[in-house]
């Protein structure tokens, strides 16, 4: 098993005739993704990659079976998508634009709250790059040779970060079950709680791993969590030591601007909860190994 | 992005929120006659920069007359205003605000802030105005009153009174700070704010209520939609390499160290700056060079990092994953090639043909330091850096 995404799932692409989106397509394709069909309003009919391209989300949803959709559409139309998808009945939905406005953000949860949970559409990102269960299916921009299938679940917030901790489980000859992008921005769709919950249900996923920075409550409200509910054991690794207070570091959310959001204060708290924290992003891989070795012990 | 406290009372009164009579003044000249034109016998002369903490760094001045007012703004043009929140070399000041003095019965924090916990816009006030919000938590936070806004309906009057009348204010004032609040709630969501402050918000002891200074911040990603609002950005209070940067679509941060960073994507730069940090020394920067290391934008991110006179080693750390490393590679030679570079350089490639990346950097013949893993490459440029420190000593010892 994994986690969100699998074999089954059936993908769409919003905004699929743009270039980048053309070329992750074939790729998520390649890589074994049941792409169904893509969606750009006014282009509908038209072929990429061998799939059809239709107006709206509904009349892809209806024609496809479609339950999983990958947004790439420009940010100032990406809370528009985001919201298409969460009313035609998509389950489950990657966005991976970056740079929609933050109020926009906090419109699409207020939209998705208007449907009960078992109906709500599970959003990640946006500006993260994507889902990826290891030899079943990609839905996103990553590198997929990185992953080895296996156990291991990893969220992450940052994107190449992810991969450098994907490419050293790899040589450590170690799998993943489902990596998660949940996101740089400040206001986004899944939190580290939100998935945690889910790899703590999943059957398949041994050991769970935190890629965190500098910024925002999510760390600490993950460790809350943890400390809980969460019975599988959590590595984490926080970024951005050396960040000053008060600065931008790139991704929109990742800024100091309260107590509790520098890294070594989400360190300390998510240490407190148990947590085994990797100290340096050079021994994430290691830092999970041997965590699963004392597990299986 | 920032504006200053003169542009964002603007734009606070368009949407019904009450501020002193002002002018600006770009000189202690205009300065004086801008005062003379509002009138009165007491003037506050306010420097104009992107930062808070003016007033005790001396950026605020009460003045009783014409001639001060030209004495205290001739002292303030053209220095640099160093206050807690613009780092030891300060923001250049080269405008003032002049505003008619006001009797002050009591003072008022206000702040709406984006809450990431609620994902709402929050309401922060606190009958402590003055503070800074910082201050407040840890001396009286049970002064502390916080609301948060329905995003559907916006702030509703009942919130709106409620955060009045646990204020303290009096009845009769309480409309004026419905007002307020709400003027201010609208501007923050109409025209994308991450940031609304009015501190002080200041009852008068004639029973109006005023904003006496007010800062906002707005969201980057969505000045596409409000390009009156973008037209305020005033790059004289920006760091000249950040916007540079900016304007060239790479993310730029500079620090006070001195070993240089170019890395892809903004996790991975952290992470970068962290093992650096780890390994003994310090970081000059943080830079996102965006997942695509084409040859054009490692270039320019050269030029960026070289162009910081402390940089005494550089770190190109890059994780290539649709993008091959044998590419990213010449891209490195490519630059290395064009951009005089004349510290040691220390690449790590990581990802998709790692190895013909390898290859390309060492047949290039230029004097590159290789590193495979993310700690001996954070090693190396340290150790590097260390040497050539060392050796710049030595030479400068026998001069």
């Amino acid at each position: 098993m994994s986690i969100l995404l699998d074999r089954e799932s059936r993908v769409i692409v919003q905004g699929i005739t743009g270039k980048i989106a053309r070329f992750h397509t074939k790729d998520m394709i390649e890589y074994g993704t049941n792409v169904v069909g893509g969606v750009v309003p006014g282009k509908g009919g038209e072929t990429v990659e061998g799939v059809p391209v239709f107006n709206t989300v509904k009349e892809a949803v209806e024609a496809t079976g479609a339950n999983a959709s990958l947004v790439f559409v420009p940010p100032p139309f990406a809370a528009d998508s985001i919201m298409e998808a969460a009313d035609a009945g998509i389950h489950y939905c990657v966005c991976i634009t970056d740079g929609i406005p933050a109020q926009d953000m906090i419109r699409v949860k207020r939209y998705m709250y208007r449907y009960p949970k078992e109906k709500r559409m599970i959003l990640t990102g946006p500006n993260c790059a994507g889902t990826i269960s290891p030899g079943k299916a990609l839905l996103g921009i990553m590198p997929g040779h990185i992953y080895l299938p296996g156990t291991v679940g990893i969220i992450g917030r940052s994107g190449t970060l992810g991969y450098e901790a994907a490419a050293q489980l790899k040589e450590l000859g170690l799998g993943v079950s489902t990596s998660v992008g949940i996101g740089g921005d400040p206001i986004n769709g899944s939190s580290f709680k939100d998935i945690l919950e889910w790899f703590e249900k999943d059957p398949e996923t041994e050991v769970i791993a935190m890629i965190g920075e500098i910024g925002g409550p999510q760390e600490a409200e993950a460790a809350e969590y943890i400390k809980n509910h969460v019975t599988k054991p959590v590595v984490a690794y926080v970024a951005g030591l050396t960040a000053p207070k008060g600065r931008t570091m790139g991704h929109a959310g990742a800024i100091i601007s309260a107590f509790g959001e520098s890294a070594s204060e989400k360190v300390e708290i998510l240490s407190a909860a148990g947590v085994t924290v990797a100290e340096n992003p050079a021994v994430i891989g290691e830092t999970i190994a041997s965590v699963m070795k004392k597990n299986a012990a | 992005m920032d504006i200053h406290e003169y542009q964002a009372k603007e734009v606070l009164s368009n949407f019904g929120v009450t501020v002193p009579p002002g002018a600006l003044a770009y000189s202690p000249e205009q300065a004086a006659y801008r005062a003379r034109e509002l009138g009165g016998d007491k003037w506050i002369v306010k420097a104009q920069v992107h930062a808070g903490g003016r007033g005790k760094a001396g950026g605020v001045k009460l003045c009783n007359s014409e001639a001060e007012i030209y004495e205290a703004t001739e002292n303030l043009f053209g220095k640099k205003l160093v206050t807690h929140q613009t780092g030891p070399e300060g923001k250049g000041i080269y405008r003032v605000y002049v505003e008619g003095a006001v009797p002050i019965a009591r003072e008022i924090y206000l702040g709406f802030v984006l809450d990431r916990s609620s994902q709402r816009v929050m309401i922060v006030a606190s009958s402590e105005g003055g503070m800074e919000i910082e201050e407040i938590s840890a001396e009286r936070p049970e002064s502390i009153v916080r609301s948060t806004v329905e995003p559907a309906v916006g702030l509703q009057d009942f919130q709106a009174r409620e955060i009045a009348f646990q204020l303290g204010i009096e009845p009769a004032m309480t409309q004026q700070m419905v007002r307020t609040l709400k003027g201010c709630y609208q501007a923050f969501s109409e025209l994308d704010a991450t940031m609304v402050e009015i501190n002080p918000l200041v009852v008068t002891s004639d029973n109006r209520v005023i904003a006496l200074d007010a800062k906002m911040t707005f969201d980057d990603n969505a000045l596409f939609r409000h390009p009156q609002i973008a037209e305020l950005r005033d790059k004289s209070q920006e760091d000249p390499r950040e916007s540079r940067a900016a304007d060239r679509g790479l993310s730029y941060v500079g620090l006070e160290g001195n070993i240089g960073c170019i890395v892809n994507g903004a996790g991975l730069a952290m992470a970068t700056m962290d093992t650096i940090k780890l390994a003994g020394g310090e970081p000059a920067n943080f830079l996102d060079i965006g997942g695509g290391a084409t040859p054009e934008r490692v270039a320019k991110a050269f030029r960026l990092v070289m162009s910081d006179s402390n940089v005494q080693a550089v770190l190109v750390n890059i994780f290539a994953g649709i993008n091959r490393c044998d590419w990213v590679a010449e891209g490195v030679v490519q630059a290395l090639k064009e951009v005089q570079v004349d510290v040691p350089v220390v690449v790590r490639l990581a990802g998709t043909n790692v190895e013909e990346g390898q290859k390309i950097l060492a047949q290039s013949g230029l004097p590159l330091i290789r590193a495979t893993s993310l700690m001996e490459a954070a090693e190396r440029a340290v150790g590097a850096w260390k040497n050539d420190l060392d050796q710049n000593t030595r030479v400068r010892a026998v001069k």
